[in-house]
């Protein structure tokens, strides 16, 4: 029954396509203003060759500002016709609320896993309302020339690491990490994700505080905050100020060795830094053990259901998930992942070294992002402010732990018994 | 006789009138009004009578950090009073020397900071302040004091204080040029007779100058007081809305936008940011009122 609705849904949209009577403009809403030129040079005449009577226009709003407007105008009926989608709670809410199309029968959801469904699906799972675009990965940057001046190898495991960590800050004058914890989100995002997901072996971890099973206060939690109590010694002076902005001038001058980082930053640097830079995953605990990544599912995209070229909607999402697209977006967004399954040749080297890590571990995404995030207190803001304060030696990690575990019972029943 | 009805006083007033209730005073009773309701889940807006009060204040998720900004936006004030004012006072007097050379240059260059764009003030400082870059260490080491240099936006301890340094750094033309614009309308023949007595200029300061600018000093207060419980850019532009570390320099302001327009991942809630708005008009108004009849009243204005 499902599949003859699809073909019927299938045939009129190709019927209504052949016709082409008149062009359709769609407007596309995102948070992604440096992809703004890539859009209107790449995708956009890409999509255009095929689609010579849909006009298609980006329409960027600033990242911190995004949500309020996008929510704003949806909520006054002024929002574009295809909206850039946050992952998990954020667009559910906006699902929720009527203001995203539901894509069941869309078939074009079938070249996609159900890892990458499950950001913008509810959670039942039977309605998926965005189709999952890309995806970014979390690991260390790696300063080359420093790694060959002081004679070091990449560390695989966390005893190598601090080895390594420990070597550059005695024998030379380079910042070992560049982090600092000013802008408070890298503590938690690129900090405690990234090497956490080891500790808490990825989904498993997480999914063991869904059901409640797991507490924050168990070992392979605390020990995460454990691990970046002792990393303050290997920041820069005065970390406690420094801004994102200023960790990544610090890279990409060469003034220090290793960057904890997303893949969206080698875009950055591959303009920034005047030297060549590697990238490795999260130390694990002891050499052959099983590796976790964080591979966050991070942008989507959807039907604003007041559109009124819905059809001319559907097909561009048919559109994004080709290989076409996959492998346009891929190597022309440098860092962004497309999350579909087909095959695409990563071009950049650093790229395609963590895309490769998907193949020998396990992915995970950022712990928090689904469910976690729903109640009041807000965990991800919780997070910020007590992953920073660790760095910062100002919070012990046992009570980083206690504070998270607390908000968390407070609202979320599995937690609470 | 009958007076004709003053039509012309409408003509003039309506414009003002308009657009003040247009864009003013609407705005203002729509949010008063708004607190006062709710959202459920699937976007339903219902009445909710004082439930967000009691939210805001009753519940230790929302009054921890509310109680918070609320003091810490009080010892910004402080800072402002101790600081701002006294040192616009101080180079208000120093700039009505009747000799003084160059005056119209320094009240120039002081008064400039306040037309720049708080923005570029936070950015500025906070590349100043940075241990990375900035210029600050290497200045205080010239004078041997490099060991005082610290992190200074990073710590708990000491990053609302800097901030209401910087933003004291940046007003403190405002009073000057009011207190300055008060001290010039003292007749002349008043300070002169007190010379003429033979009072030291000291005691001419004191007794007869600055009782005759205590208006403008209450009038400095109360635009402190409003300024600051208004603040929101600078810890915006410098710390972002999480106000960090650990919250010690979110104020009413950023407390307020985190609320109403969600971040990161906070979804904003419209109705929740109107009740800290309407609180934030509260402490406003409380404070104002307080002056207006406390202080105000008691205030004599001088006649000559």
């Amino acid at each position: 029954m499902k599949k003859m609705q699809t073909t019927v849904a299938g045939v009129t949209l190709a019927a209504t396509l052949s016709l082409g009577v008149q062009a359709e403009t769609l407007t596309i809403e995102s948070w992604r203003v440096d992809d703004k030129d890539l859009w209107e040079d790449i995708l956009i005449p890409a999509f255009n060759a095929e689609h010579p009577n849909i006009e298609v226009r980006f329409n960027a709003t600033a990242p911190t500002e995004y949500d309020s407007s996008i929510n704003a105008r949806l909520q006054a009926g002024t929002a574009g016709d295809l909206i850039t989608c946050r992952p998990f709670d954020q667009s559910l809410s906006l699902f929720n609320q009527g203001y995203l199309q539901p894509l069941n029968g869309l078939d074009a959801l079938d070249n996609y896993q159900d890892f990458a469904k499950r950001a913008w699906s509810t959670d039942d799972g039977e309605t998926t309302f965005c189709l999952p675009m890309a995806s970014v990965i979390h690991g260390f940057f790696y300063n080359k020339a420093i790694f060959d001046e002081l004679d070091l190898d990449i560390p695989e495991t966390r005893d190598e690491f601090f080895a390594t960590l420990n070597t550059i800050k005695d024998d030379s004058d380079y910042t070992p990490l560049a982090l600092g914890t000013n802008d408070q989100w890298e503590a938690n995002q690129i900090v405690f994700t990234n090497i956490g997901a080891n500790y808490w072996k990825g989904e498993e971890g997480r999914l063991a505080l869904l059901s409640g099973d797991a507490k924050f206060t168990d070992d392979e939690f605390v020990d995460v905050w454990k691990e970046m109590a002792s990393w303050g010694d290997y920041m820069g002076r005065g970390y406690e100020a420094q801004t994102y902005g200023d960790s990544q001038n610090l890279f990409a001058l060469g003034r220090a060795a290793i960057y904890p980082t997303g893949s969206w930053d080698i875009s950055y640097f591959n303009n920034q830094a005047i030297f060549e830079f590697g990238a490795f995953k999260p130390p694990v605990a002891d050499s052959g053990d099983t590796c976790y990544i964080s591979d966050h599912t991070d942008m989507g995209i959807g039907i604003n259901p007041a559109s009124k070229n819905g059809d001319a909607a559907r097909t561009f999402l048919d559109w994004v998930a080709s290989a076409d697209f996959a492998d346009l977006f891929t190597n022309e967004v440098t860092g962004f992942f497309s999350l579909s399954n087909h095959q695409v040749e990563v071009q950049d080297p650093v790229a395609a070294e963590m895309i490769s890590w998907r193949n020998d571990c396990e992915s995970t995404i950022r712990l928090n992002a689904q469910v976690m995030n729903r109640g009041t207190p807000n965990m991800e803001q919780e997070l910020w402010v007590v992953s920073s304060q660790v760095l910062n030696g100002t919070l012990s990690p046992e009570d980083a732990a206690e504070q998270i575990q607390d908000g968390f019972e407070q609202w979320y029943e599995p937690q609470s018994k | 006789m009958k007076r004709a009805f003053p039509w012309h006083l409408i003509f003039f007033l309506a414009p003002a009138v308009l657009i003040y209730t247009l864009f003013s005073a609407y705005p203002l009773f729509d949010t008063l009004r708004l607190s006062l309701f709710t959202d459920s889940p699937d976007g339903v807006r219902q009445f909710h009578g004082l439930g967000n009060f009691f939210t805001l204040l009753g519940d230790d998720n929302w009054s921890g950090p509310f109680w918070n900004a609320l003091w810490n936006n009080t010892k910004f004030f402080i800072i402002h009073m101790l600081v701002q004012n006294p040192i616009g006072l101080l180079l208000a007097a120093l700039l009505s020397l009747k000799d003084l050379r160059g005056a119209r240059a320094y009240r120039t260059l002081i008064f400039l900071p306040t037309l720049l764009s708080v923005v570029i003030i936070g950015f500025i400082w906070q590349l100043m302040l940075s241990p990375l870059w900035g210029v600050t260490e290497g200045f205080l080491d010239f004078f041997g004091l490099g060991f005082l240099f610290e992190a200074w936006l990073g710590r708990e301890s000491s990053a609302l204080i800097t901030l209401a340094l910087i933003s004291v750094w940046q007003f403190v033309g405002i009073p000057m040029m009011l207190i300055y614009a008060a001290l010039l309308s003292i007749p002349d023949d008043l300070i002169e007779a007190a010379h003429v007595d033979g009072a030291s200029p000291w005691r001419i300061f004191w007794r007869i100058r600055v009782p005759l600018i205590l208006p403008t000093l209450g009038l400095v207060t109360i635009l402190t007081f409003v300024g600051n419980f208004n603040a929101f850019e600078l810890i915006y532009a410098v710390k972002g809305a999480l106000a960090g570390p650990n919250f010690s320099t979110d104020i009413l302001g950023t407390f307020f936008y985190r609320t109403f327009f969600g971040y990161q991942s906070q979804i904003g809630s419209a109705t929740m940011g109107a009740t800290v708005a309407t609180m934030m008009f509260l402490v406003i108004l409380v404070g104002v009122m307080l002056y207006f009849f406390i202080v105000q009243r008691r205030l004599t204005r001088y006649q000559w």
